[in-house]
C-alpha cells in the first residue's frame, strides 16, 4: 500500500498528491510516469511524474478530475493508502547539453512540464517557460515554476490574468525576437502539442512531446498506447511517452483518444448514479 | 482387470449455447464416480511411457492407481510431489501432445485421460485438504525471481522448499502473469489460481506486486540487494501485429490487450468495475492459436453475433489445441480458413469498418514443415468487422534485455540459456519460460523453472561450499 502524504488543491479540478513510494522515488527521472490503481475493481491510471522527493521516498503525481477514476482518485485524503503504484515507467527525457529552451504547458500538462523545466533549470540551460489556461482561476504552478525558469510567461483563453491569447502566440513572438531556442519542449492537449510542433517546424527547432494515450500495463505488453511516429508504430509507454513532435501523427493520437468516450461516460454516470451525488457529469 | 472402454469416461461441459454467453468454466470436471471409471483404464505399465512425456515428470501410473483405490488424497499428494500447480496443468496442459500421446492405450481407442484424472485429483485436494509441503530449514541466501506466471512461480515454489529466501518481483499488480490476463476465467477460473498462487506463498515465498524489474531496480542492483541468484520469467508480452495499414485504426486490439482487458481486469463486468473494453457485433480474430481461440471466444461472451476466427493457413496446420478448436466451434465461432487479411478498412473518423482479406493456398512446405500459404490474386474480400483482434503471436518483452548489460539474446529477443540448467550468459543469472522459448504453454514454462531451480540450488552450494 502507498501512504499519501500531502494532499493540495492545485485548483477546483486538479490535485496533487505526493506518495510514498521509495522505490519508485530512488529511481524516478523527469519525463516518466507511474501508474496507479485505487481500489479492487479500479482501471490502472497512467500518471506522469509530477515531481520526486528521493530523501523522502517520495512520487508527486498531479492529476485532474475528469472520468470516474479521477474523481474517486481525487476524494482521498492525506493518510489514505493507494492500492497500487508501479514505476518509474517510459524513457526519462535527455536533457542534457541545451543552451536555451522553451517549455511549454497546457492546462494539466503544465504539471508535467515542471519536472522538465526544472530539471533543465538545475543544469544550466536558460528556460523560459510558457504555460497557458482557459482562465486565470485555472492557474498552475505559478510560484513553482518562476522558481524553475529563466522567465515565465502565463497566457489565457479569455485574457482574465491581463494576457490573453494562446501558447502558441506567445512562442512565436518569442521566436521572432530573436530568441534562439535549441529545444522546445511541448506537454498539454493533443491540439496545442501539435501547434507547437507545427510552428517549431517553421523554424527547425527541435521540439519533443509527452503522449499519454490510453494504456494497461505500461511495460509494452498491451499495445494499447500505439502512436505513430515518422511513419512507424511506436509504444508510448516502453519508446516514449516523449517523441519528435515534428514526426508525431497527431490526428491519429486524437482519434484514438476518443476510443473509450462512450464507456467513459457510462461509467462517470453509473458512478455518480452510485454515489448518490446528482447534477451534471463536467468532463 | 482395468476397463477396457475404448473411450475416456465423458467430462460434463455447460451446454455450448448457454456458456458462450457467461464467463464461468466450460468444463466441470469428474465426479469420484467418473474418476474412479476412468482411472480403471489405466494398465499401470511398468515402463511408463506416459512419464516421459510430462515435462515435470508426474509419477502418472502411480496417482491414477491411488485414485483408482479411492486414495484422492494420496493421489494428489503424489502429484503435488513434482508439479506444483496440479489444478492448472489439469486444465490447460496439452495433454494430448504430452503424457496422453505415449500412452499404450491411445494405440487402440482414446488414451487414458490423465488431464483429468490429474484436475480430479487436484480440485478435491483443494477442496478437502490443506496443503501442507515440507520445507527445508531457511539457509537465509536469498534468490529473485522475476515475474510470477507458471515459470516464476513453479521456480520459486521449488527454491523455496530447498530453504531458499525467494522473492518474487511482479509487475502487475497481482501475481500470476499469463495465468491471470491471458487464459480466461471460463478456461482457467481465477480463484483457483489465486489458491494455487496461495499455496507457493504458504512455502515462505514473498511475492512484491508493482515491481517493474529492468524498471524499478535493475539486476544488477538485484544483486546489490544482497539476490545471490536470479531467475527471469518474464514472459512472452511484446505483442506482434501485422504492419498492415490500417492497425492503429480504434477497434484493432493486439490479443494481449484485449485478453488483459478481459480477463486481469475484468471489463466483461463493466460498469461494475472500471475498465471497458469494445465489442462491436461483428468481429474478426487474426490467428490459429489458443490465444486467437480464447479472443473468440472472449468476443463471443460478450455479445458479438458474429466472431471470425481468420487464418491464411488450413485447419490442418492450426497450432492450437484440438480442444479448443473444438470447443470454439461448437459455440458458434466461424473459422475463415485460408484467409489472409491485407488491410483494415476505417470510417472517416477512425473506426475499423471492415477487414480486407484475400484467400489462401497451400504451396510448399516452409522451414516449419508446414505447407507455405500463398495468396491467390485477385481473391481479395471485405470481411464486415467492427472489432479486429490481432493474436499472430507474443514475443519476450525487451525490458529485461535492455537493462542488463551481458545478458545474450536471440535476435527476436528470447533471452539465451543453457538447454539444460536454464543459465544464461551472466553469472548467477538463470531465464526460462517463455522469455526463453517465446510464446509456448504453462507446462514447458513449469519444466524451466524447476530445471532453473535444481541449477540454482547447484550454483548455490558450489559457490559456499557443500550443505551441512
Amino acid at each position: 500500500m502507498f501512504k499519501i502524504v500531502r494532499k493540495e488543491e492545485l485548483n477546483p479540478t486538479v490535485k496533487l498528491f505526493e506518495v510514498e513510494a521509495p522505490y519508485v522515488a530512488r529511481k524516478a527521472e523527469p519525463g516518466q510516469f507511474i501508474i496507479l490503481r485505487v481500489n479492487e475493481s479500479g482501471e490502472r491510471i497512467p500518471l506522469t511524474v509530477a515531481d520526486y522527493d528521493r530523501q523522502r521516498g517520495t512520487i508527486t503525481i498531479i492529476f485532474q478530475e475528469v472520468g470516474k477514476s479521477t474523481k474517486l482518485l481525487g476524494t482521498l485524503e492525506e493518510g489514505d493508502e493507494l492500492l497500487d503504484f508501479a514505476g518509474p515507467l517510459g524513457v526519462a527525457s535527455h536533457l542534457g547539453g541545451y543552451k536555451k529552451a522553451a517549455v511549454i504547458g497546457g492546462g494539466l500538462g503544465t504539471a508535467i512540464a515542471y519536472p522538465q523545466a526544472k530539471k533543465l533549470h538545475s543544469l544550466g540551460t536558460e528556460v523560459d517557460v510558457i504555460t497557458g489556461f482557459r482562465n486565470s482561476s485555472l492557474i498552475l504552478l505559478e510560484d513553482e515554476l518562476k522558481a524553475a525558469s529563466t522567465r515565465l510567461f502565463i497566457a489565457t483563453d479569455d485574457g482574465s490574468n491581463g494576457n490573453k491569447g494562446f501558447v502558441t502566440d506567445i512562442l512565436k513572438k518569442l521566436i521572432e525576437e530573436g530568441n534562439k531556442y535549441d529545444l522546445v519542449i511541448a506537454i498539454g492537449p493533443l491540439i496545442m502539442m501539435k501547434m507547437v510542433s507545427l510552428l517549431t517546424k517553421q523554424y527547425g527547432i527541435k521540439t519533443l512531446v509527452s503522449m499519454n494515450p490510453v494504456m494497461i500495463d505500461g511495460t509494452g505488453m498491451c499495445g494499447g498506447c500505439r502512436v505513430t511516429v515518422g511513419g512507424k508504430t511506436k509504444f508510448a509507454c516502453v519508446d516514449g511517452p516523449d517523441f519528435d513532435g515534428h514526426e508525431v501523427d497527431f490526428d491519429e493520437a486524437m482519434r484514438r483518444q476518443a476510443m473509450y468516450k462512450s464507456h467513459e461516460k457510462k461509467s462517470l454516470e453509473d458512478h455518480i448514479c452510485r454515489m448518490g451525488l446528482g447534477g451534471e457529469a463536467h468532463a | 482387470m482395468p476397463d477396457m472402454s475404448l473411450i475416456k469416461v465423458k467430462m460434463p461441459e455447460q451446454d455450448p449455447n448457454i456458456r458462450n454467453t457467461n464467463f464461468t468454466e466450460v468444463s466441470l470436471g469428474y465426479d469420484a464416480e467418473m474418476a474412479l471409471k476412468e482411472a480403471q483404464r489405466c494398465l499401470q505399465c511398468k515402463t511408463k511411457p506416459c512419464v516421459a512425456g510430462c515435462p515435470v515428470n508426474v509419477q502418472i501410473p502411480e496417482f491414477i492407481k491411488l485414485i483408482s483405490e479411492g486414495d484422492f488424497e494420496g493421489a494428489g499428494n503424489k502429484i503435488k510431489e513434482t508439479n506444483s500447480l496440479p489444478a492448472i496443468c489439469g486444465r490447460v496442459c496439452p495433454q494430448e501432445s504430452q503424457c496422453e500421446q505415449l500412452c499404450v492405450r491411445g494405440k487402440k481407442g482414446e488414451p487414458v485421460g490423465i488431464g483429468r484424472l490429474e484436475r480430479f485429483a487436484a480440485d478435491w485436494f483443494m477442496e478437502n485438504r490443506e496443503s501442507h509441503i515440507a520445507c527445508s530449514a531457511r539457509n537465509g541466501r536469498k534468490v529473485a525471481v522475476v515475474g510470477s506466471g507458471p515459470a516464476g512461480l513453479t521456480c520459486a515454489g521449488d527454491l523455496a522448499k530447498l530453504g531458499y529466501e525467494v522473492t518474487i518481483f511482479e509487475a502487475f499488480h497481482v501475481p500470476g502473469g499469463v495465468l491471470m490476463y491471458g487464459i480466461p476465467e471460463f478456461r482457467l477460473p481465477k480463484a483457483l489460481v489465486q489458491k494455487e498462487i496461495d499455496n507457493v506463498r504458504q512455502l515462505g515465498v514473498n511475492i512484491m506486486t508493482n515491481m517493474v524489474i529492468g524498471k524499478v531496480l535493475s539486476l544488477d542492483e538485484l544483486a546489490e540487494e544482497g539476490y545471490e541468484a536470479v531467475f527471469i520469467g518474464s514472459g512472452a508480452g511484446l505483442p506482434s501485429f501485422m504492419n498492415i495499414p490500417g492497425e492503429n485504426l480504434n477497434g484493432v486490439y493486439s490479443a494481449n490487450e484485449f485478453l488483459t482487458r478481459i480477463n486481469l481486469m475484468k471489463a466483461y463486468k463493466f460498469p461494475e468495475t472500471d475498465t471497458p473494453v469494445r465489442v462491436t457485433s461483428s468481429v474478426a480474430v487474426v490467428g490459429g492459436g489458443n490465444v486467437a481461440m480464447d479472443a473468440a471466444r472472449c468476443a463471443k461472451r460478450l455479445g458479438a453475433e458474429k466472431v471470425y476466427i481468420v487464418y491464411r493457413r488450413s485447419e490442418a496446420e492450426m497450432p492450437a489445441r484440438l480442444e479448443e478448436v473444438h470447443h470454439a466451434k461448437e459455440e458458434g465461432i466461424i473459422f475463415k480458413l485460408l484467409t489472409n487479411p491485407t488491410k483494415v478498412i476505417g470510417t472517416e473518423d477512425g473506426w475499423v469498418k471492415g477487414m480486407e482479406c484475400v484467400e489462401m493456398e497451400l504451396g510448399e512446405p516452409d522451414a516449419s514443415g508446414r505447407r507455405r500459404p500463398v495468396p491467390k490474386q485477385g481473391s481479395e474480400k471485405i470481411l464486415d468487422v467492427g472489432t479486429v483482434v490481432i493474436a499472430i503471436g507474443q514475443s519476450p518483452n525487451p525490458l529485461i534485455k535492455s537493462t542488463t548489460p551481458g545478458l545474450e539474446t536471440q535476435k527476436w529477443g528470447g533471452i539465451i540459456v543453457e538447454e539444460e540448467t536454464g543459465a544464461t550468459s551472466r553469472d548467477g543469472v538463470y531465464a526460462g519460460g517463455d522469455a526463453v522459448t517465446g510464446a509456448a504453454t504453462v507446462i514447458l514454462a513449469m519444466g524451466a523453472g524447476k530445471k532453473a531451480a535444481k541449477a540454482i540450488d547447484e550454483y548455490l552450494c558450489d559457490k559456499h561450499g557443500k550443505k551441512e
